[in-house]
């Protein structure tokens, strides 16, 4: 077995609306994730999935249990955890090749290195030709992908990724996969990727986690032994359908809890 | 061509219909001097260096005071939107001043600071805060959290964040609040000049209109809001480039 690299311990979060009943959005929740493993997590609306992600990245503050990059614990956001939200939340004043750019300002190379990487990232994300221009003259899947080279140019040790393709057409989504596919293929990054999307999450990860209705606890792993390298190819075979299947049953269970259709 | 020229016919007829209505007797030409006299005595007033004297005076004030207000004012409010104890102590005061309308203080302020330009300096300061205030809390209150967590995994720090994310992306409201800080600067600069100085396009038009020179009034009337139009377009010009950003 390969090394831990990033270790939930009992973490639990309660969420304080500014008006409102405290909402219970975690309970005792622990999970491991290996170095180079790309897990996603599934679950209904409100499972706290996107908490989860989020505590991670040190975006909220964490009031029980502890969180563990490397055996170091996670205090507050840093360069070590690269991030990509649902809405790209890309800089919208600055052009392509400044927001892959911005990332790179405080490391320690000259202007030719980080023109040079930031090139690379954006050919990378076939964006080519595009690096001078606006965000909002960009489609979704192109805005993502800027956001995908604009995390990755910084070489994050893990990559955590927020429903990314979840604001996307569904042509465009199955294209990112594919190349997030071939991506990760490349770089190898420990991924944790919260998705609505079962088809998706079988897709690209090795072991997809299922979580229960709030509060969000862990409710069954389910290893995803496909071969890889893969591509869409892999959708029609008999395997990835009894994935899907056994992984929809577990979360539809959860969704009419969350519903308050069965208890 | 054509769309100007729709655009300003009515412009055009009004001034033709004013010349008109003047020349014809319809109203007193004491009270409504003809546009032809009123271009004249501008003509007059300009050639003999006098308007450029109250011109000066005018935009002197006016830009140090609403200048003024922009470096306070935002400072203001990204401090506000950044802290919360700097919210509790400061925010009564702005809700108790928000209100007032700042004209009403015109002639505390010409006493507490006498008849130079400190008073209107002082006047449009206070007149253009609020707005300005306003803006940049509104602005900055209103980045989006993945823009400022997106930063910070990036490898910024808080302060770092501030400058680079947070005061960059409040800047289409807190250059909103700036317009409208700038037509209130104008009626503020007019008002308290005409009560309050020796000099100005404010001074200049009451001392005309006093002395019965009605068409040296208009004159002056129309030189300030020539200015103003000057100002907005220009505002709105860089209000464009700053932002082009978002007209994709």
């Amino acid at each position: 077995m390969t090394n831990t690299k990033i270790k939930f311990e009992n973490v639990e979060f309660t969420y304080i609306p500014p008006s409102g009943r405290p909402v219970r959005a975690l309970e005792r929740l622990s999970l491991d994730v290996a170095e180079n493993e790309f897990v996603s997590i599934v679950g209904p609306s409100g499972c706290g999935k996107s908490t989860l992600l989020y505590l991670l990245g040190g975006f909220l503050p964490l009031e029980h249990g502890e969180i563990t990059v490397d055996g170091r614990k996670v205090s507050k956001p840093g360069p070590d955890r690269g991030i990509v939200f649902q809405h790209f939340a890309l800089f919208p004043w600055k052009t392509v090749r400044q927001n892959v750019l911005y990332g790179l300002e405080r490391k320690k190379m000259d202007a030719a290195q980080r023109d040079e990487l930031a090139q690379k990232y954006i050919d990378l994300v076939k964006l080519t030709g595009f690096e001078d221009s606006w965000p909002a003259q960009l489609s979704g899947g192109m805005k993502q992908r800027v956001a995908i080279a604009r995390t990755l140019v910084t070489d994050p040790d893990v990559l955590l990724m927020d429903e990314p393709f979840g604001a996307l057409d569904a042509q465009t989504r199955g294209i990112l996969q594919e190349e997030l596919l071939a991506i990760w293929g490349l770089t190898r990054k420990t991924v944790l990727f919260v998705t609505h999307d079962v088809h998706e999450a079988v897709l690209l990860s090795d072991r997809v986690i299922v979580m229960s209705a709030r509060p969000g606890r862990i409710k069954s792993t389910v290893n995803i032994d496909l071969p890889r390298p893969r591509n869409s190819e892999v959708t029609r075979s008999q395997n990835f359908a009894s994935y899907c299947d056994e992984i929809w049953g577990l979360v539809r269970e959860e969704a009419l809890v969350a519903s308050g259709i069965k208890t | 061509m054509k769309k100007l020229a729709i655009r300003y016919l009515p412009i055009a007829l009004i001034i033709l219909f004013w010349e008109f209505a003047s020349r014809a007797g319809l109203v007193s030409q004491d009270v409504l001097p003809a546009f032809s006299a009123v271009m004249v005595r501008l003509w007059e007033l300009s050639a003999g260096g006098e308007m450029l004297v109250h011109v000066s005076a005018s935009l002197l004030r006016i830009s140090s005071g609403l200048g003024l207000g922009i470096i306070v004012g935002s400072a203001l409010g990204f401090l506000l939107a950044a802290s919360i104890t700097a919210q509790r102590l400061i925010q009564p005061t702005l809700t108790f001043l928000y209100p007032l309308p700042k004209s009403a203080l015109i002639p505390v302020i010409i006493i507490w600071l006498g008849f130079g330009n400190s008073a209107q300096i002082m006047v449009i300061f206070l007149g253009s805060l609020l707005p300005i205030v306003l803006g940049a809390y509104n602005g900055a209150k209103g980045v989006e959290n993945t823009l400022v967590w997106s930063a910070r995994s990036l490898g910024a720090n808080a302060i770092e964040t501030e400058y680079q994310v947070i005061i960059r992306a409040a800047l289409p409201d807190l250059l909103a609040g700036i317009r409208v800080a700038l037509a209130l600067s104008f009626v503020l600069l007019i008002s308290s000049e005409m009560v309050g100085a020796q000099q100005g396009m404010g001074f200049l038009v009451a001392f005309l209109g006093d002395g019965g020179d009605y068409a040296g009034m208009f004159a002056g009337a129309f030189v300030i809001s020539a200015i103003g139009f000057a100002a907005d377009r220009a505002y709105l010009a860089l209000y464009h480039h700053l932002l082009r950003y978002r007209e994709a």
